[in-house]
């Protein structure tokens, strides 16, 4: 179909308000100036950032934390999925698609409220394991929603084929669509990792003193003011997780 | 199956059960229950907390933050219909580009999209210095931590999930209508107007869903765009359960913002089925 000359420059212009912000963060980080003035090209801004110990601790709580509720959470979601493609279950997908829904904040809250509790009986403290805790809780839906979405083009004919062929159900699930749902496995695991990755909300209100993640310093530098070393771990950032997005379209292409 | 479907669908109702039905149930009970002296929760149980919700101190902050949610969400329709019209009717390599570049930003993080608008808009931000070297003004604009700078920040946040449902909705419409239009005389927009417009009722629907939901709970645009001045229900119960400390208000105000959200669900998506979600 024909393309209208209007749409086509109201498009360039919707493209330049989502693209432009960032581009231009990242090309100030280059800057040598902390103002926003372009006074020449320096990389002084990515040295403070590497040589900063507090942002280091930060980004490798956050991989930490990333990585083990990604994992926790896609085995558990991808489990969940397939369950209930075998059968419903109206409490639990209900409930599930809930969680997706309900606030971060008040996810945040009532997570706070609940460790407060518990721990008012065990010892233990807010930490690491409480983020990683409560991560897995609210990756948990996306997976589902992703595995799901690739469960619905699956064929139950083969899993009966596969039983009639003498495998067993573990077998079945195993060797036939465990293998058929690689991809929205890949794709769900990427989308726990980013949304585990940048939350700020939830984590801020269930992290301990030991569990600072990187949202949580770039959040406190952002509210002190304009610091061009945001806009240099922005800029990684960015093009890490672009790098990741590229990478798994390969991955799932192959 | 039932025993290897129980063992493989028990690690998720585990975590739903413990980690967001009872939290949930906690903040429930809370909701009822008095502040303690030094913050925590007590007995006897009341209603006063919802009572407070009706106070115009509060009330000013519930009404501001649906008025900058609706205000969001409409520009986010008017802008997301016509991009989506444009990458529906673009060839198929072109589409997918097209597509991807609508989502690429929502893969980076929120707070740094976030800051991107900090650092273009606040006093010593790239819009005033480029403004005020130009001698167009004499001095900063107050662009940042206002109520405008918080709409932008969560159109901004939120415009994909508005092109993604209005895009597949235009996918599934039939082009022959479009010719049949044409054919018979209507002019590009009136075919727009008066054919796709209708047809595109359940996207907009959707799109006005997934965008108003997360704009209503919005917690880091309105704190770090807004300041103190323009907060919304998102920062008013993280202030009760922070600085105010008082947890049973803070409960009742999450609970009113999850009923707004079902009401919302349940009213705008009746009519498409429980698929849409």
């Amino acid at each position: 179909m024909k393309q209208s000359r209007f749409l086509a420059v109201f498009a360039a212009l919707v493209y330049a308000f989502l693209h432009v912000p960032l581009l231009i963060l990242c090309a100030f980080s280059f800057n040598s100036s902390r103002f926003t003035v372009w006074e020449g090209f320096s990389l002084a801004w990515y040295r403070a950032m590497f040589g900063d110990a507090q942002l280091g601790e930060a980004a490798w709580n956050s991989l930490v934390i990333a990585l083990a509720s990604t994992v926790l959470a896609t085995a558990i979601g991808t489990l969940c999925a397939y369950g209930l493609w075998k059968r419903g279950s109206k409490w639990l997908s209900g409930s599930l698609y809930l969680s997706l829904v309900t606030p971060e904040i008040v996810t945040g809250i009532s997570l706070l409220a609940f460790f407060q509790w518990v721990f008012r009986y065990l010892q233990i403290q807010l930490g690491m394991h409480t983020v990683i805790l409560a991560h897995v809780a609210f990756s948990i839906a996306y997976v589902l929603l992703v595995v799901m979405a690739r469960l619905r083009t699956a064929e139950p004919a083969l899993e009966d084929a596969a039983l009639d062929l003498g495998a067993n159900e573990w077998q079945a699930f195993r060797l036939v669509t465990l293998p058929m749902l690689q991809p929205g496995i890949i794709a769900a695991a990427l989308l726990a990792f980013t949304v585990s990755f940048d939350d700020y909300v939830i984590t801020s209100l269930v992290a301990g003193v030991d569990s600072e993640t990187l949202p949580m310093v770039l959040y406190a530098m952002a509210r002190r003011g304009a610091n061009p070393v945001v806009s240099a771990i922005s800029a990684v950032i960015f093009l890490g997780f672009g790098a990741l997005i590229l990478l798994s379209e390969r991955m799932q292409k192959r | 199956m039932n025993r290897l479907r129980a063992i493989f669908l028990a690690p998720s109702a585990a975590f739903t059960v413990v980690l967001f039905l009872i939290p949930l149930s906690i903040i429930v009970g809370y909701s009822f229950h008095t502040r303690g002296v030094y913050g925590g929760v007590t007995a006897p149980w009341t209603t006063e907390n919802y009572q407070r919700l009706f106070d115009p101190l509060y009330g000013i902050i519930l009404w501001r933050s649906l008025v900058m949610s609706t205000a969001a969400t409409v520009l986010c329709l008017l802008i997301a219909f016509p991009l989506a019209l444009f990458i529906a009717r673009a060839g198929e390599r072109a589409k997918s580009i097209y597509l991807y570049l609508v989502i690429l930003p929502f893969w980076t993080s929120f707070l740094v999209r976030t800051y991107a608008w900090m650092f273009l808009l606040r006093d010593t931000g790239l819009i005033n210095s480029v403004l005020l070297s130009l001698k167009i003004i004499n001095e900063p604009l107050p662009l940042l931590y206002n109520e405008t700078a918080v709409v932008v920040g969560l159109v901004y946040g939120y415009l994909p999930f508005a092109v993604l449902p209005l895009f597949s909705n235009l996918e599934r419409l039939d082009k022959n209508l479009m010719e049949a239009a044409a054919d018979l005389g209507a002019t590009p927009w009136n075919s727009i107007r008066h054919v796709v417009l209708p047809l595109c009722a359940p996207g907009m629907r959707a799109a006005a869903v997934l965008v108003f939901i997360p704009c209503l709970g919005a917690y880091l645009t309105p704190d770090l765009l807004g300041g103190g001045k323009s907060i919304m229900i998102g920062n008013l119960i993280q202030n009760q359960f922070t600085t105010a400390r008082d947890w049973p208000f803070g409960s009742a105000i999450s609970l009113a913002l999850m009923a707004l959200v079902m009401i919302l669900l349940t009213t705008l998506l009746k009519q498409d089925g429980e698929e849409a979600l």
